[in-house]
């Protein structure tokens, strides 16, 4: 971990919205072409750290959302790298058609860094919840949409996603992420990671996701099912080719993700299985309803994002390979 | 270069002829706010911006943003004249394959800095270029031609103010105030007014010109080039369609097309100079 000048184990003990700051300002260090956009968030999505170095790269435009992004825009014109920074709902919602127009359709080096997406404001209700960004940013041409599943991928993403040309969509959570990872890996945009091995049924997830697909494989091998795990940490471009490995390998697909099963991760899996490798393929995510309030962990429960409910979708993808 | 005012005014003119040539293959266009416009976008282009065809991306030069995008029918044959591409282009407009239609694409066109058409976007895209060319220390200057209607748009007031939050004094707004918007004169659909104390109050310098006004024109964007600590805004007032005496000032010209008589009658006319 050189490059970032933090250890492994100093990542692992933060939050990952800590680590996002904080792999921010070490970017910042590295590369000056990078600026930091804001609209009135920039303490809360921990982007802070970059401000407090480089104060004089950073700009709050206030709550103003959509000129954030069309300011961005105008940075990369200029062949800067700006990273605008906001919740998830207000850079996919509030200025959805800034980031279609103005970033995405000219193809500008714009990093969108969308913090506190899914479910992760808890207690803030539907109106803070981003539950349909990967829909709307997929629909979008030219557009790399990256979600981190612990604080070390979140650093090696912040890397990665900066020194990718062309528009990005990052998206994190709150930031009570716990580790996934406890030894260091290799992370390639777009490079899908088998988390567990096997053979049975393959369970592909993003972001807070994978936990809960590390869990359900666990359990899942103690009744003898061996449930391959894929992290597909790029949602776009998918990871096509490890996405139709799994269906030709394992024979049956579950998808989890902390969003609407509506033009996410789940149809992104089914529409490439369909395409290349026909086989039943499961979604967990919200199922067309909006999100409920509560504790961060009672939401989550509430709306069926667990590993039992994978440990549910699996049974169910199992029968439908057996062709009961 | 730097034409005088003479000058610019005929070559207003002669770029009019181009639009209503071009809009006329085309079979449609947005005429009314093109011609309106044409005297501020000739007097950029020909006197007042440092830009140089031959080397459209050089880093010193000034930066325009067609915020109303729609005025491409008048944009591009601006470009076409100034040398960045060949005027032979120009029945392209539109078509398949073309690098040009309604809406300009900036990896299509030689010299165009920005994609626009959707309306409230190139003023915050300005704001951003502003901002950047500030941190640079880069001393080029930003100028980004609005119309009237389109400061209807909220984002127009977001970038006001981040203009002014950042004392952005190298960026130099137009507002191409011709009265009209696509549904009525803009009274009747929603009033800008007081359109300059709105402005002022967004903590912007505001300067009043007759946007038809070639003299005017002219003096007032050199003005305005001077920095004074914060944006300036120009209100142009300006009659949409100018230029063509049997449309001017008529709504329902935002799109259209003239037809062969009246254009061999505005095209003798225009010979004559727009002004008589
Ligand atoms: C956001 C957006 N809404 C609507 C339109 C459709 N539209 C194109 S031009 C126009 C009227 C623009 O009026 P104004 O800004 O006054 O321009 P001008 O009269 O100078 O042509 C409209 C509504 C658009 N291009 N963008």
């Amino acid at each position: 971990m050189a490059s970032t000048g933090l250890s492994l184990v100093e990542i692992e003990q933060m939050s990952a919205r800590d680590a996002f700051g904080e792999a921010l300002a070490q970017a910042g260090e590295q590369d000056d072409r990078i600026v930091l956009i804001g609209a009135d968030a920039i303490g809360s999505t921990r982007a802070a750290a970059f401000l407090k170095k480089f104060p004089e790269r950073t700009f709050n435009f206030g709550i103003a959302e959509q000129e954030m992004v069309s300011v961005a825009a105008g940075f990369a014109l200029r062949g800067k790298i700006p990273v605008a920074t906001a919740y998830g709902f207000l850079i996919s919602l509030r200025a959805c058609e800034q980031v279609r127009t103005d970033i995405c359709y000219p193809n500008l080096n714009v990093k969108l860094m969308a913090t506190h997406t899914g479910l992760s404001m808890a207690p803030a209700g539907t109106t803070h919840h981003s539950t349909e960004d990967i829909a709307i940013m997929r629909s979008f041409a030219n557009i790399t949409i990256v979600a981190p599943s612990d604080a070390l991928e979140t650093v090696k993403a912040v890397q990665a996603v900066i020194a990718h040309q062309g528009p990005v969509y990052l998206r994190m959570g709150r930031g009570s992420l716990s580790s996934v990872y406890s030894q260091d890996y290799e992370f390639v945009l777009g490079k899908s990671i088998e988390m567990v091995s096997g053979n049975d049924v393959t369970i592909i997830a993003y972001g807070i996701m994978v936990k809960e697909a590390v869990e359900a494989a666990e359990a899942l091998a103690k009744q003898g099912i061996t449930a391959r795990v894929i992290n597909m940490h790029t949602i776009k471009p998918l990871d096509i080719e490890a996405v139709r490995k799994a269906a030709v390998e394992t024979g049956a697909i579950v998808t989890a993700e902390e969003h609407t099963i509506i033009g996410g991760l789940g149809e992104a899996v089914a529409s490439a299985v369909c395409e290349s490798a026909p086989v039943p393929v499961i979604r967990v995510g919200l199922r067309d309803t909006f999100s409920a309030f509560g504790g961060e962990d009672d939401v989550r429960k509430h709306m069926n994002l667990t590993a039992q409910e994978i440990i549910r979708a699996v049974g169910k993808a199992l029968a439908m390979k057996r062709g009961a | 270069m730097k034409l005088s005012v003479e000058e610019l005014k005929k070559k207003a003119d002669e770029i009019r002829i181009l639009v209503l040539e071009m809009v006329e293959t085309a079979g449609g266009g947005h005429i009314g706010g093109s011609l309106s416009a044409m005297d501020v976008m000739t007097a950029l282009y020909f006197r007042i911006m440092n830009i140089d065809p031959k080397q459209p991306d050089k880093p010193d030069r000034d930066w325009f943003i067609l915020s109303a995008g729609h005025k491409a029918a008048g944009y591009v044959p601006v470009l076409a004249e100034r040398g960045f591409f060949d005027k032979d282009l120009l029945p392209t407009f539109n078509q398949l394959g073309s690098p040009f239609g309604m809406h300009p694409d900036m990896h299509k066109i030689p010299g165009c800095e920005a994609s626009t058409g959707s309306l409230g976007h190139g003023l915050p895209i300005a704001v951003g270029v502003a901002l950047s060319l500030k941190l640079d220390s880069n001393p080029a200057r930003v100028f980004c031609l609005m119309g009237d209607g389109e400061t209807h748009e909220g984002t127009i007031w977001e970038a006001a103010m981040g203009a002014s939050q950042y004392k952005l004094d190298n960026l130099i707004g137009i507002v191409d105030y011709n009265k009209c918007s696509m549904d009525g004169p803009i009274d009747q659909v929603v009033s800008l007014e007081p359109i300059e104390d709105k402005w002022r109050a967004f903590g912007w310098r505001v300067i009043r010109i007759d946007g038809n006004d070639m003299a005017q024109v002219v003096g007032a964007l050199e003005d305005a080039s001077v920095p004074q600590g914060k944006p300036t805004v120009l209100i142009a007032d300006t009659l949409k369609g100018k230029g063509c005496r049997e449309i001017e000032g008529d709504y329902h010209w935002h799109y259209g097309v003239l037809g062969s008589e009246r254009l061999d009658r505005t095209v003798r006319e225009l010979k004559g100079g727009s002004n008589g």
